[in-house]
């Protein structure tokens, strides 16, 4: 019982990682429809913003360097968001979704490839930007890395819920991903929603970039692409273009990887996600919070 | 005779001719013309499944890999059993590796099937998502399945691969492909690309169009697969991945979807490019990346697209 309550704070607080990539896949689902494969890079140079921030940060090592070094890679990664759907999928707009498909493709390969020339193909460790210690609560061991990926994680998905609940901007983010051509005759500027959900969810992903590598603690460039399929996978499982269904996924993958990890069947952890997707395909292709749609001729 | 059976013949004769001089031929030229015959197949078959179909699929390599794996296991377990004492280069040698290239088609065509199924209910990037898993799950499967070598993978494959076999099954590949799709039967694969509804609704079955083409492309990756793995005589699960199938998704986006001259251009100089280009071979990735975006915006039909014989649809 003990070590199922502990495998599943493990997996809260990878799930809380999982959680945080693919609510930025769901977003820009929401709005583009097409899946952006290069979401998972911009979470991987989230990990590396933070390794470079790291050092020139004050106070490292405390909550608020953490924090400060986490900002950071936010911003860096909502530019990079921004810069990429400016310069790769914008000229696209309206073209079949193959197309823009493998444009996301070869953005994802580019920076993988990009990163290995600029940061260097070997994994490089991750300074503890956050505090460390254990907590012992009865019988059960927590890191303060894992509380505070978990509890960083939770509060940035409130702060997106309140985002696109509450504000002006995410009433156009959902007017947008229900129906883009009444939005635009509505007076909602499509272009400038679109650049701000990939601001918004590669701001996410960046920070999951920094929490992924505090609990890791090691970067590289193709740290990403595990993840990333993941966080997908956790999209779709969760019903994709849902908020709530994103992280719901995310939760979800991160548990039963976690708990397969402990079994003996450990190694194959990564097969697992992918079956998990294959199945949801099959037997409920809308996910667990998604709506079916119905589709018309 | 029929043009394309005159044109299987003499590619068949040139593999003849070929091998006859292979001795004669630099060893590394060789090495590379094999590479080239392998990535057409490859490249030929994704392209009946994504070009001519348009069933959008990223696990090819797992197809691959299966086909690999199948043909190694042939050669390697049952082929002291069959064959115990077979001269080298003997017919005993050939007709083995031609039972396990034959069993290394069926094995990834099995596989084809069984991607195929879900393609009955999913498309477009949901389909493209089933087949990237299902590369990964196969990737992740031979991993830990000990009697395949697990994740060292297989050694001491025995170098079957001659330049004969690599050009004969690439001649058979274009063959067969080619002469599907300009089949009245293969017009089927094109109208289920263009529309399955409309195409339901005239009496395909885009279901069972989309299956085939998933197993024949499936089979012939599978006996590229068997020619891979007799070529390098060491495969291991890793070397199937994702970026493999990214490989050969590149070469039939750069070749032009369903253009199957375009597409063979697109292998060769996909396949010589990195060779020209040993002194950097560092930025070949970025290369790649920076081409297929660029591609997408610049070129969306592919830079082979020269509107050789039939027009396509402009859709």
């Amino acid at each position: 019982m003990t070590e199922l309550l502990q495998q599943l704070v493990n997996g809260l607080s990878l799930g809380a990682v999982y959680a945080l990539i693919a609510l930025g896949y769901t977003m820009i689902y929401g709005v583009l429809r097409f899946i952006n494969f290069a979401h998972a890079d911009v979470f991987m140079v989230g990990g590396f913003v933070g390794l470079y921030l790291a050092p020139h940060v004050p106070g490292g090592g405390t909550v608020l360097g953490g924090l400060l070094v986490l900002f950071g890679a936010m911003i860096g990664c909502a530019l990079l968001g921004m810069g990429i759907e400016r310069l790769a999928y914008r000229p696209l707009r309206g073209a079949p979704t193959l197309n823009v498909l493998i444009t996301a493709i070869g953005v994802s390969l580019f920076l993988q490839a990009g990163g290995q020339l600029v940061f260097g193909a070997a994994p490089r460790p991750f300074p503890a930007v956050f505090p460390t210690g254990t907590i012992t609560f009865g019988p059960l061991e927590f890191s303060t890395n894992q509380l505070l990926v978990i509890a960083v994680a939770g509060g940035l998905i409130v702060a997106l819920e309140l985002l696109v609940y509450r504000t002006r901007m995410g009433a156009a983010l959902r007017a947008v991903s229900q129906n883009p051509k009444a939005a635009r005759l509505m007076g909602i500027n499509n272009d400038v929603v679109i650049r701000w959900t990939f601001a918004l969810g590669s701001a996410l992903a960046g920070a999951g970039g920094v929490l992924y590598a505090v609990n890791y603690p090691s970067v590289d460039p193709l740290m990403g692409v595990m993840p990333g399929l993941k966080a997908f996978v956790a999209a779709i499982v969760g019903g994709i273009g849902s908020i709530p269904g994103a992280a719901l996924g995310g939760l979800l993958l991160g548990m039963v990887e976690t708990v397969v990890a402990g079994s003996p069947y450990s190694t194959y952890k990564d097969a697992i996600a992918f079956a998990l997707l294959i199945v949801f395909l099959l037997f409920r292709p809308a996910g667990i919070l998604g709506r079916a749609r119905v589709e018309k001729v | 005779m029929s043009k394309p059976l005159l044109g299987l013949l003499l590619a068949l004769g040139a593999a003849a001719g070929l091998s006859a001089f292979s001795d004669r031929i630099d060893p590394y030229h060789l090495d590379v013309l094999i590479g080239l015959g392998i990535n057409i197949i490859l490249a030929v078959s994704l392209n009946l499944i994504s070009g001519h179909t348009g069933q959008f699929s990223l696990g090819h390599a797992g197809f691959m890999a299966v086909g690999a794996y199948a043909a190694a296991a042939v050669t390697l377990f049952l082929g002291p059993r069959l064959i115990p004492d077979a001269a080298p280069g003997g017919f005993q040698e050939n007709a083995l590796f031609l039972g396990a290239l034959l069993s290394a088609g069926l094995a990834a065509a099995l596989a084809g099937l069984l991607v195929g199924i879900p393609s009955l209910r999913l498309r477009g990037d949901y389909l493209a998502l089933v087949t990237l898993g299902f590369g990964e799950i196969i990737r992740v499967l031979l991993q830990n399945f000990e009697p395949l070598g697990g994740a060292l993978g297989l050694n001491g494959i025995p170098p079957y691969t001659t330049v004969f076999w690599v050009v004969a099954s690439a001649a058979l590949a274009i063959y067969v492909v080619g002469c599907l799709v300009r089949s009245t039967y293969g017009l089927g694969f094109m109208a289920v690309r263009d529309d399955e509804i409309a195409s339901s609704a005239v009496g395909i079955d885009p279901a069972r169009y989309k299956v085939v083409a998933f197993v024949i492309g499936a089979f012939f990756a599978g006996i590229a697969g068997g020619l891979f793995g007799h070529f390098k005589m060491t495969i291991t699960p890793s070397g199937f991945d994702f970026t493999r199938s990214i490989e050969i998704v590149v070469m039939v986006i750069l070749g032009g979807l369903g253009n199957t001259f375009g597409v063979i251009l697109a292998a060769i100089l996909l396949t010589l490019l990195p060779e020209f280009l040993r002194p950097v071979a560092e930025y070949r990735l970025v290369l790649y990346a920076v081409l297929l975006v660029a591609l997408m915006l610049l070129r969306p039909r592919g830079l082979f697209n020269f509107r050789l014989g039939r027009r396509v649809s402009s859709s």
